[in-house]
């Protein structure tokens, strides 16, 4: 069983009660809530003539639904209208902090409450949203929750919870350069798959940790839950400290020294004990493309779509029914794989880091013919800063379109989809079938520069080879 | 479609026809498609559940088949509910009219989610979905009965079979206490004394 690390020691501080059945009621220290997983929850609510307890550790957000073309209100779409009226209602009526559109803080939840320093090492955290597992990249313990969940939260801050094991994947080496965070997640997943993780949180460690920003921490977070594990973290470091000093709704004064002292007395230290342990080497790893329809079947760009005998017994009735819904080759190489729609963005990949990287990319190049290819800031305060450096100028004139701040295409609620058959290079962090809006639309998850450099080439190619030597 | 009342109070066994959906990884994108996120009540749900399944295929996704309308089981295999967090997948099963799961494992946070509804999510091992599978397949209309303690599954013919249940959950369905909001309210000073020990509520 584990012990002395920041899972361990972050559980104990939260830990409120033992609950009949077994499990442990954990205090939630932020509570985010949007438009789709809070509805129902607000009603429950009501219907128990319960009220929200600790409004202030309530933030909301509106993401998942928001055009990114024109945002005027009403929106288009009377459902979407509906739904962002229902959470600006609920909101008002209980007095949580609502971060709207045109307030300058909007944006995909997993973007916004790490950049206004709403996030911080030792939280508990929990959303409606399964990517909420981003929040770890700060050393808190940050996990998606259901709707029935996000009820229990609104009602009572404290969450019905079984405490998971944790592994650390201990990474050595360098990513090289045209190698991201996103994919060292992915070759993570593809190693120990889409279930690997399940029961397990995942605490990232290693020189090779270290050395990410907290922007590629993020995104290496984010994507845990694609690998089974329901949070990830990242132990705070003197990384962590700089993004948050400044931050809105950081510690500030004297409290800030404080808050150093303690989060970094939160780590684990250096007898801590896992419960497992995996090592990777990141200098090996290539940029890392997936072919089929989990996160976990990845390939590095130089390499072929696997035959069936190179897949393990257990996965190939998974890889018979990706072959059969991509249209993708076995033993063909992935690079040169034609593509339609080029999307950057996401809670994975939608940070000012990543749009710079696709940038780099696009910069005095031009997107190929009959190739759709569009930019989506993971918030507004992305697209300002974005926006603040010419990015927006660099990608327009590439002939990517440059939108407004939202989920859009990474699951499709928004008018941003895959229409019949295409395929689609995409930053975000799922291509499970009919994800991004087309019950026969494919994906093709790798990092924004390579979405960059598919855009350009109209087929997946290495960025590697776009980049200045 | 009529909504079946929906699971209240202790729940100790279920009997009904069942449901084969096979296959692993079946993500909630598949039992519920985004598309259908788009709504502030869960009502109607169960008419859209695995709606691009069905759709790719009219008449022949298992849940279109005649003989299990109104089955109340489901039989899945491995990593059943995975992907997105969505409590509209459980939400769309019950009211489709599925009471309890059966498969070779189950997302976590789908298993959670099922949990707060009161669907239980029974494990077996493989071979033992498979036996329960192939004999749903020759007789699909059959009857089944399933217990939660001991958790095991028996058939109209008699043939039984163990499954798995943890035991937290299992105390929880057996004494109706899986409605987890009462038992957090229960403990309002407690809360409050983890909240003030605290050092980010507490200016550190
Ligand atoms: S960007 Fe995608 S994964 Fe992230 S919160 Fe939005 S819909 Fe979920």
């Amino acid at each position: 069983m584990s012990a002395g690390t920041l899972y361990d020691k972050v559980w104990d501080l939260h830990r409120v009660a033992e609950l009949p059945g077994g499990s442990t009621q954990l205090f939630i220290g932020l509570h985010l809530i949007h438009e789709v997983t809070s509805p129902q929850a607000f009603a429950a609510l009501k219907d128990l003539g319960l009220s929200v307890r600790h409004p202030e550790r309530t933030v909301a957000t509106v993401d998942h639904i928001v055009p990114t073309t024109s945002q005027a209100r009403p929106f288009a779409d009377p459902l979407a209208e509906e739904m962002l009226a229902t959470l600006e209602a609920n909101c008002a009526a209980h007095g949580i902090t609502l971060h709207g559109l045109g307030s300058g803080r909007q944006g995909i939840v997993h973007v916004i409450a790490p950049e206004l320093g709403l996030t911080q090492p030792g939280m508990t955290v929990a959303c409606g949203d399964s990517h909420t597992s981003t929040h770890g990249a700060f050393g808190a313990i940050a996990f998606g929750i259901g709707t029935s969940q996000v009820r229990d939260v609104l009602a009572s801050q404290s969450l019905s919870m079984g405490k998971l094991k944790v592994r650390r994947l201990w990474v050595e080496g360098q990513l090289q350069p045209g190698v991201y965070a996103k994919d060292l997640v992915l070759h993570v997943i593809r190693t120990l798959g889409v279930k690997g993780g399940v029961g397990y949180a995942y605490e990232f460690a290693g020189p090779a940790i270290d050395a990410l920003s907290m922007e590629e921490r993020m995104t290496l977070c984010n994507m845990a839950i694609e690998g089974g594990a329901r949070c990830g973290y990242v132990n705070p470091d003197a990384v962590t400290f700089a993004y948050l000093q400044g931050r809105p709704f950081a510690p500030s004064g004297e409290a800030w020294e404080r808050a150093v002292a303690w989060w970094t007395s939160l780590a684990s230290g250096p007898d801590a004990v896992f419960d497992d342990e995996v090592c990777f080497d990141a200098t090996s790893i290539a940029p890392t493309v997936t072919w089929g329809i989990t996160p976990g079947q990845g390939i590095g760009v130089d390499e072929t779509v696997p035959t069936l005998e190179q897949v393990d017994p257990d996965e190939r009735p998974l890889a018979e029914e990706a072959y059969r819904y991509m249209d993708l080759r076995p033993g063909a190489p992935i690079a040169g794989t034609p593509v339609d729609v080029c999307f950057i963005g996401s809670c994975t990949n939608g940070r000012l880091s990543d749009l710079q990287a696709a940038a780099a990319v696009a910069r005095g190049r031009h997107v190929a013919p009959g190739i759709k290819a569009f930019v989506v800031p993971g918030s507004e305060q992305v697209a300002a800063a974005a926006e603040a450096e010419g990015l927006d100028q660099v990608f327009t004139a590439a002939g990517f379109e440059w939108r407004e701040p939202g989920c859009s295409m990474c699951l499709a609620m928004n008018p941003d989809r895959l229409e019949g058959r295409q395929i689609s290079a995409s930053s975000s962090n799922r291509n499970f079938k009919g994800r991004q809006g087309s019950a026969t639309g494919r994906t093709l998850l790798m990092s924004p520069a390579m979405v960059a450099a598919a855009a350009i080439a109209g087929q997946v190619s290495d960025v590697r080879q776009l980049l200045p030597t | 479609m009529t909504s079946p009342s929906f699971p209240m109070g202790p729940i100790t066994e279920l009997r009904g026809r069942a449901v084969v959906v096979a296959g692993d990884d079946i993500d909630t994108d598949r039992i519920i498609p985004a598309r259908f996120l788009k709504c502030v009540t869960f009502d109607g749900l169960g008419e859209q559940v695995f709606a691009d399944d069905r759709a790719e295929r009219p008449g022949e996704h298992p849940l279109d088949r005649p003989e299990v309308q109104g089955a109340s089981l489901l039989v899945v295999n491995r990593n059943f509910g995975c992907g997105s967090s969505r409590e509209h997948a459980p939400q769309a099963l019950m009211r489709w009219g599925i009471r309890a799961v059966v498969g070779e494992s189950f997302a976590e946070i789908f298993y959670g989610n099922c949990l707060a509804l009161g669907i239980p999510c029974f494990t077996a091992s493989h071979d033992t979905v498979l036996s329960l599978q192939s004999a749903l397949a020759a007789a699909p209309a059959q009857e089944l009965q399933v217990s939660l303690d001991p958790a095991a599954v028996e058939l109209s013919d008699g043939r039984r079979w163990d499954l798995e249940l943890q035991s937290g959950p299992r105390q929880m369905l057996l004494t109706g206490q899986w409605d987890a909001t009462s038992q957090l309210l229960a403990h309002g000073a407690e809360l409050e004394r983890t909240a003030r020990a605290l050092p980010y509520l507490n200016g550190f």
